[in-house]
């Protein structure tokens, strides 16, 4: 075993986004560090932002090279000693987090976390790297690593406005629920270890298949499934996520609430059918029950999400139940694609492909959602409804971003959140055609009466916005020019990205297709 | 392979159980939040136990297991780092580290 082999140079580019991305955050804090006071918070941001665009290029040639590869020879595409798998669904999902956190990095310039200085962003940055190797990894070890690598560096994000007590409180309990729900997903993946004697996913699988212990394999199932359950903000363990969103800087908030949870399904997607493969030649006990959970977890997860999202005064805390709700309406696609995994390889595929388009148009929205919602709140001095009063007559076009936004969540047919919601539905009702299974069915149907319900929340904003009188309505409200350009992007995504469905949906879908060669 | 030095296996698994449930118990019923972490990190360590029995019994000649239990070692000092950052800032602001008095956001 040697430590350096140069012909194997180029399996780097495997993590080639990661590569430039610490660079750029040592970089950051340098550049922090070495100029004289003065440096402008402006200018941090907008470095940072051009950095990740720096990511986001480097990704392209590399997404390139892993295609050619899954082209000519699917076995190259497990590299780095077999911690990372070179495929193209790593490199869409590490599209998803790159965007989201170029757009945090802007949002956040206007606000007052965002000014402690460059270690903001450095942190930024390194959640980032964390969650594209928590997209990348085909390791127990590496999936360990770069989940708390992500984690660690949000829960200090979450608490940075150290003089306010709510984003301390916010800090505390992420970091509280955080640490024991990985910690409990560790202790699943030493059983793991323990069962197989490996770490890589490929060779793990090969011998869980040998085993026989049905019981400690679910046990060890069920103990790994709470960290995604938590990283995803299903039901049971979606509770921290009002109090973290409400009191986290609103910057981070919109970033927990979109990238975070994208890695939390690049893990899951990965993981279980990898480890835990239901293909009857490689048939690992106890795997029927991740796939028996996805449809019970999708309801609950819908219900909760939608129901609790009514009652709320508070518009982050409205935003965090909708989000909870909207990862509900994901795990209808998780249930397509585990119902049909290993039998039908062009339901499995739609089905993911339909979980990857949702959570790109998701992450768009959402932190539009989260970054108007932190302008009110740095401008009016509040985030609850009530703060949005007269923002129509404030400032027009912000008022118009957040329509945009809201009916995007809500899935109105002009804007992207109707083409995702479509998608997922479409895939769920071919399941059930496919299958013969009307459980989909009924799916479908409580997801689109909670969409009906949703209504009332989403528009709730909106009515706010337009038809309540503030007392200061003609002072308008002044917005900075960096977060304007990241709202204005945010809204024009959701709109223009219409135009792009079908490249970004063949995008998806090559994506889904990657991770079943 | 099932008992090394007339020892098997399942006896360190057990203790390791055991640690895991003390941790979590503590992580979740304590009223004091550096207690929580302590609870935290007596479920690494839980962890640990299983990663080096596993190690010794099941794949001796690779150091995947050996690895692993290092990693952990790694994340466990830097989630104490940040844990316990976290718990002056919320000091500073509370005077108190109970994690039931946190409840500045109702519904």
């Amino acid at each position: 075993m040697t430590f350096f082999d140069p012909t194997k140079l180029n399996e780097l580019l495997a993590v080639l986004p990661e590569i430039v991305l610490v660079i750029w955050a040592l970089a950051i804090l340098a550049f922090d560090l070495l100029s004289a006071r003065g440096v402008s918070r402006r200018a941090l941001g907008i470095l940072t932002a051009l950095g990740l665009m720096g990511a986001l290029v480097a990704c392209v040639p590399a997404a390139l090279t892993a295609a050619s590869y899954a082209a000519t020879d699917p076995t190259k595409l497990v590299v780095l000693g077999g911690l990372v798998r070179f495929d193209l669904y790593a490199f869409a999902f590490r599209g998803i987090f790159i965007v989201g956190a170029a757009l945090t990095a802007l949002v956040s310039i206007d606000f007052r976390a965002a000014r402690a200085g460059g270690e903001y962003y450095a942190l930024l940055l390194l959640a980032t790297v964390g969650m594209g190797l928590m997209a990348a990894s085909n390791d127990l070890m590496l999936l360990y690593l770069a989940t708390e690598t992500a984690s660690i560096s949000l829960y200090l994000l979450a608490g940075f406005m150290r003089d306010t007590k709510l984003s301390a409180e916010a800090g505390i309990k992420y970091f509280v629920f955080g640490a024991v729900t990985s910690t409990i997903m560790l202790f699943g993946l030493s059983y793991v270890f323990g069962l197989s004697g490996a770490t890589q996913y490929q060779v793990v699988a090969d011998r869980l298949a040998l085993s026989d212990s049905k019981l400690l394999l679910t046990f060890s199932l069920l103990l790994v499934a709470v960290g995604f359950l938590f990283k995803t903000s299903t039901v049971p363990f979606q509770w921290w996520a009002p109090d973290v969103y409400q009191g986290a800087p609103t910057p981070v908030a919109g970033f927990i609430s979109t990238a975070s949870k994208a890695a939390g399904f690049a893990i899951m997607l990965r993981f279980l059918p990898y480890v835990f493969s239901p293909v009857p030649s490689h048939y690992v006990e106890g795997s029927g029950v991740w796939i028996a959970m996805m449809v019970p977890l999708a309801i609950l997860t819908m219900l909760v999400g939608n129901l609790m999202a009514i009652n709320q005064s508070n518009v982050k805390r409205m935003l965090a139940y909708s989000s909870i709700a909207q990862a509900g309406y994901m795990l209808i696609g998780v249930a397509g694609f585990a119902a049909s995994f290993g039998q039908n390889t062009a339901e499995t595929t739609n089905a993911l492909a339909a979980v990857i388009f949702y959570l790109i148009t998701y992450t768009l929205t959402n932190i539009g959602a989260f970054a108007v919602t932190g302008i009110v709140a740095q401008r009016v001095g509040g985030d609850d409804f009530k703060d949005f009063a007269g923002l129509s007559r404030r400032s027009p076009y912000l008022a118009l971003a957040m329509v945009a936004v809201m009916l995007s969540l809500l899935g109105a047919p002009p804007l992207v959140g109707f083409a995702g919601k479509f998608l997922l539905f479409r895939s769920a009702l071919s399941v059930a055609a496919q299958f013969n299974n009307p459980v989909f069915i009924w799916l479908v149907v409580l997801a689109v009466a909670m969409v009906l319900v949703s209504v009332f929340y989403y528009l709730r904003v909106v009515l706010a916005m337009y038809t309540q009188r503030a007392a200061n309505d003609a002072q308008p409200l002044k917005v900075s020019a960096p977060v304007a350009w990241a709202v204005g992007l945010c809204a024009f995504g959701v709109i223009a990205t219409l135009l792009a469905i079908y490249p970004l949906w063949e995008l998806a879908r090559a994506a889904a297709l990657s991770l079943m060669l | 392979m099932n008992s090394i030095n007339g020892l098997p296996l399942a006896p360190f698994l057990v203790v390791a159980a055991g640690l895991f449930v003390i941790g979590l118990y503590g992580a979740l019923a304590r009223k004091n939040a550096i207690a929580v972490l302590m609870g935290v990190e007596l479920m690494l360590n839980a962890v640990n136990l299983n990663l080096i029995a596993f190690w010794r019994y099941v794949a001796p000649n690779s150091s995947a297991g050996l690895a692993f239990a290092a990693f952990v070692f790694i994340v466990a000092a830097a989630e104490a780092a940040v844990g316990l950052a976290l718990i002056i800032s919320v000091y500073r602001n509370l005077r108190s580290v109970d994690p039931e008095k946190l409840d500045q956001m109702k519904m």
